[in-house]
């Protein structure tokens, strides 16, 4: 049993308490029930009124995304079926006469939330952590339960389109503010007795868009509706979907479907009756839940996320571990970033650096954080005080002694590393983890100062270490499955994401990363204007531009990174990016922090191109259009991505999908560098793949492994 | 297959599109029914020979609704089985209607038609329709559709217009129109509206200001750049890629005015002239009408007069003037640049940036004033040309008889 039906006092509360999955949710075993419930209490003559609530410490969190993945292939009008027989049964219940109350006691989203829409009344448990929403769209999905309909029909437009468009989730507080929900309780029996008094008190209620047929003396839809706040065709409306559609794209690039779909679910469904707009959502719903870009966010951002953040490339059957005491050297940028989300998790810090004046700076960063956090009500004093207290500030590395792991941040330099290391590790505990957090040091190298190689892991963030969700775990050649086990659990305590790569130069992310950079530079040698290349990138969905972001990273570095490649026999002088850096760094154009790289970075005005670079670089009469600069740009990483797994670089298909969306931002509706040999389509990734080779170079050139996939047609 | 000529052609003053303009408590059917009064009147006109009534109307609603061709006939007087029509190609409607009933004569089906437009942009505002062109998601999003300014000031950055060269062209507008005005030169066609009483509410074009200059017209604020910024130059930049950003240099003072107004011009076969015993002052010489680009909108005017011209087998050295509507000054920039025409030929009584662009009037006031002046020059062959919304551009050449 999934739902539990009872008749207390003439009303029957439904109860969600799902035994299948731990939260409730809408899917094939829950909706049969649930309809069978609304049925039963609607033709009992005894039940004059209805509460629908959950057992659970949840409402209900939404629609199993696994079901709509298991259906993406089925034929549109089965799915259409489904999707309607959903709205008919909420059609119902705001039709059939019986009032309904939502008593929702805790977070409601997304589908939940629209049975909550279909109920006469809403009434939320006061819980600041209870979240009520519609996030659909961040799944590349949209709320197909008759919540494109009925949010705007019952709040407006203004109000519900950003809810909607962004996924925005509020507390019940607010949600009262904005109406979402009608009422707020004080306590789960108040809140339940509020329930009882609104039926009491509303024998017979009906929705303002529908009204009683004189002659049947039925509920139905009305066509004069009029929407608060202006309909579709008013001032307001003409504005909204003018500049509305305008942001909308301006914000996807027009590379989600879903978004748009949703605008059109309020444009289109607001000029008819709610029995039409329910079939025209539901339309709209079929094909965006069919797109790839929905099936690809549901794999990559969400199951896929999730079992990262659960551990999914944890070694099984090493028991549990929990760093208590963490000692990081090195209180610079990425050290203080480190002790900050340490600390954040109830973690004990040493934070370490030469002296204890920049020990003590590494400790005021987390103090700034924390000071925002404060200024926007997201902290109190009292908590940033707890947390800054857990960091402990030292010159001494003594201090260090019990750690149960060490994390060195210190420059990226093989020598100074190689001092540190025996010198830290005789602090930690007899089992206790040293990690190095390096992006291009190769662990196994470094791990040789170490006397205890088999507990050396490469543990690699991203700045600014506060924001970036992901940590990069590299697996050196004697890194044993404990240490490993280690690092993902302090990962994982942190609350950030891991991916588990194997030792190699570049590991996993700065390696493909830096064919991003290297096209763009290679782009620019070919005579296109750079200007086009930074759009066309950003239009496909890179967050900055190739040519920006290489100088974010800083030529100089680079020119460094190319040069040590070449001096280890992995690289050609003839490199592009050797080249470029090289040509820059005798510029003295180093990126961003010289002020002067591909772009001039004036005092007090934005960037703009270097107006030099089109000496260097002369924009060549012709050139290409947008969408071949994105397949250079995209395909080049894909590739890439490709021979690290063939390689082993990377182990899963997940931790290469997840890496290349949380490190360098590659566009999550293509699902990630390796999904997105699947989003083209691996025939067509390998024959494009072979064009671009002929064409441009052999850096493209498909490998073997993936041309006998795509004979087989055999994708990721 | 017949010719098209033109008899005559009535406009009215343009008056101030706002509150306070002198035209703004006048119904837009009153503009319409003055005017073909107006025809009727000052030619004799036996009304039971006219075919049809087709005018251009962009906002086609409220008191503009429900074919204000045909009720400006019936209030006017014109016989019962004179038909009218209303059509909608936006601000080249009237133009549009010059050419529909030039084709209907030409093909020999009908003898005689008053084309023309109206817009009352006081009373019915310009976008006040909606429309799913600038308002359906999907529409918007799949062919990043902006509005007009957005495409001007597109237009200007494209092709490196700055915004002093736009005032400089707005200034120019204005001293020709200024001058056009003292000495007379819109007689011919200009009629008076008059209220119920007989007064005289507007007999001159209201918008012309006197002593504009580059100087005067660098104070004022772009008009597009609050909106560019709320996402619309984001979508028009997304095909046009090679662009950083949009300059927003258009403004009140180097873009169309808006204001109220209507025309109409008598267009027939060369049989009802005789009929009707009156003097033909040109003809139609040829047509066009194509498709641009919609987010850049605007650039219709060279393709279609390269049309009309290659149609009409003649070079853009024939052409003596023209009339190429001022909706906003890159829109004539962009046209003397991409064809080599002449400034000194092109809107010599100034444009839509001094004088004012009822929308679906203007096709055909620039049409009346292009004849007048070819007649006072005492020159041969004009050609009338208009930007479209959607990205359309419609051309016309007119020839003077003799």
């Amino acid at each position: 049993m999934e739902i539990n039906y009872k008749i207390d006092q003439n009303i029957a509360v439904i109860t969600w308490n799902m035994t299948t999955s731990p939260m409730n949710v809408l899917n094939d075993t829950s909706l049969p029930e649930f309809e069978a419930a609304m049925e039963k209490a609607f033709v009992d003559a005894e039940v004059k009124g209805i509460i629908v609530t959950s057992a659970k410490p949840e409402f209900i969190a939404g629609a199993d995304l696994k079901m709509i993945l298991r259906n993406q292939d089925t034929d549109p009008s089965e799915m259409m079926e489904v999707s309607m027989g959903l709205n008919r049964l909420f059609r119902r219940m705001e039709t059939q006469s019986k009032p309904i109350v939502a008593a929702i006691n805790g977070t409601v989203l997304g589908g939940g939330y629209e049975v909550c829409l279909a109920c006469h009344h809403r009434i939320a448990l006061d819980n600041p952590k209870t979240k009520i929403g519609l996030p659909e769209v961040k799944l590349g999905l949209l709320p197909g339960g008759g919540g494109t309909q009925r949010l705007p029909r019952m709040i407006g437009m203004e109000a519900s389109l950003p809810l909607m468009l962004e996924g925005k989730d509020v507390s019940p507080k607010e949600a009262q503010k904005i109406g979402m929900v009608d009422a707020i309780a004080a306590s789960p029996e108040a809140m339940m007795e509020a329930a009882r008094a609104w039926i009491e008190a509303n024998p017979s209620p009906i929705k303002p868009w529908d009204q009683i047929n004189r002659k049947t003396g039925k509920i139905e839809a009305r066509n004069n509706y009029k929407v608060p706040g202006g309909g579709v065709q008013s001032p307001t409306g003409m504005q909204m979907f003018t500049i509305g559609t305008a942001m909308t794209v301006d914000k996807t690039k027009g590379n989600y479907p879903a978004p748009i779909a949703i605008l059109s679910c309020v444009y289109e469904g607001l000029q008819v009756n709610m029995d039409r707009a329910i079939e025209i959502e539901a339309r709209y719903f079929v094909q965006v839940a069919r797109s790839k870009e929905a099936g690809n966010l549901i794999r990559t951002m969400f199951l896929g996320l999730n079992s990262a953040n659960k551990g999914a490339s944890r070694p099984k059957d090493i028991e549990k571990t929990d760093v208590k005491k963490v000692g990081i050297i090195g209180a610079g940028m990425m050290g203080a970033g480190i002790a900050h989300v340490s600390a954040m998790a109830g973690i004990q810090v040493v934070l370490k650096d030469v002296d204890r004046a920049a020990a003590e700076k590494g400790k005021a960063y987390s103090r700034q954080l924390l000071d925002k956090a404060i200024s926007r009500k997201k902290m109190d004093e009292a908590k940033a005080e707890a947390i800054l207290s857990l960091i402990a500030p030292t010159a001494d590395m003594a201090d260090l002694k019990g750690c149960d792991l060490i994390i060195e941040a210190v420059f990226e330099n093989r020598e100074l590393k190689a001092q540190i290391i025996p010198e830290a590790e005789a602090m930690l505990t007899d089992t206790g983890v040293f990690g190095s957090n390096t992006s291009t040091l190769p662990i196994t190298g470094l791990a040789t100062a170490s006397s205890r190689p088999e507990n050396f892991i490469g543990i690699h963030f991203f700045s600014p270490v506060d924001k970036m969700q992901l940590v990069e775990l590299i697996v050196g050649k004697e890194t044993s499955d404990y240490a490993l086990a280690v690092a993902i659990d302090y990962t994982r305590k942190i609350r950030k994401t891991p991916i588990v790569v194997n030792d190699s130069r570049g590991f996993y992310t700065s390696r493909c990363f830096g064919t991003y950079s290297s096209e763009g530079m290679e782009l620019l040698k070919d005579g296109v204007a750079p200007t086009l290349i930074e759009n066309a990138a950003k239009l496909v969905g890179m967050p900055v531009g190739p040519l920006a972001v290489t100088d974010e990273v800083a030529l100089d570095l680079v020119y460094k990174i190319a040069s040590q490649s070449i001096k280890d026999g992995a690289l050609s002088e003839e490199d592009t990016s050797y080249q470029m850096g090289k040509k820059f760094v005798e510029l003295g154009r180093l990126g961003k922090k010289s002020k002067a790289g591909f772009y001039d970075y004036p005092e007090g005005a934005p960037k703009h191109i270097w107006p030099g670079l089109a000496e260097l670089f002369p924009v060549a009469a012709e050139q290409p259009s947008v969408e071949e600069i994105q397949t250079r740009i995209l395909y080049r990483q894909a590739i890439e991505t490709v021979r690290c797994f063939e390689e082993g670089v990377i182990r899963t298909k997940l931790d290469a999908d997840l890496g290349s969306i949380l490190a360098w931002g590659f566009p999550p509706y293509t699902g990630g560098t390796l999904s997105f040999v699947n989003y083209v389509g691996i025939e067509k990734f390998v024959a494009e793949s072979d064009r671009l080779a002929d064409t441009y170079g052999e850096r493209f050139r498909p490998t073997n492994k993936l041309r006998e996939m795509a004979k087989a047609g055999k994708g990721f | 297959m017949a010719e098209a000529y033109i008899y005559d052609a009535v406009r009215t003053p343009r008056g101030r599109g706002k509150s306070d303009g002198s035209l703004h408590d006048v119904q837009p059917v009153h503009l319409l029914t003055s005017v073909l009064k107006h025809l009727r009147d000052r030619n004799n006109l036996d009304t039971s020979l006219v075919d049809d009534v087709i005018m251009g109307c962009v906002t086609p609603i409220g008191e503009q609704g429900a074919d204000i061709a045909r009720t400006a006939a019936i209030e006017a007087g014109y016989a019962e089985s004179v038909a009218g029509v209303q059509l909608n190609r936006f601000c080249s409607s009237g133009l549009e209607a010059i050419n529909m009933a030039a084709a209907r004569i030409m093909s020999g089906q009908e003898d005689l038609i008053i084309a023309g437009g109206v817009e009352s942009m006081s009373r019915v505002p310009m976008g006040s329709d909606g429309g799913a062109l600038f308002m359906n998601p999907q529409i918007v999003a799949n062919h990043k559709i902006v509005p007009q300014g957005i495409s001007a000031d597109l237009i200007a950055t494209k092709y490196g217009y700055s915004r002093t060269d736009l005032d400089t062209f707005a200034a120019e507008s204005y001293r020709r129109a200024v001058e056009a005005q003292k000495e007379n030169r819109f007689a011919r066609s200009l009629v008076a509206i008059q209220d119920e009483l007989g007064t005289t509410l507007l007999d001159f074009d209201e918008g012309v200001r006197p002593g504009t200059t580059v100087e005067s017209l660098s104070k004022l604020n772009a008009a597009f750049e609050k909106m560019g910024q709320m996402g619309l130059d984001a979508l028009a930049l997304m095909k046009y890629a090679e662009l950083t950003h949009i300059n927003h240099v258009h403004h009140a003072g180097n873009s169309s005015q808006i204001v109220d107004g209507a025309a109409g011009i008598m267009i027939g076969s060369k049989e009802i002239g005789e009929k009707l015993g009156l003097k033909p002052r040109a003809r139609i010489k040829g047509f066009s009408v194509i498709g641009t680009e919609p987010t850049i909108m605007l650039t219709g005017p060279v393709p279609a007069t390269q049309k009309v011209l290659k149609r009409a087998g003649m070079n853009l050295s024939d052409i003596d003037l023209f009339e190429v509507n001022e909706a906003f000054a890159a829109i004539p920039m962009y046209f003397m640049d991409q064809l080599g025409a002449d400034h000194s030929k092109i809107n010599v009584n100034g444009g839509a940036i001094a004088l004012g662009h009822p929308l679906g009037a203007t096709g055909a006031i620039i049409s009346a004033t292009l004849i007048d002046e070819l007649e006072r020059r005492d020159l041969s062959t004009g050609l009338a040309t208009l930007c479209i919304g959607g990205g359309m551009g419609v051309a016309t050449i007119f020839e003077r008889l003799n």
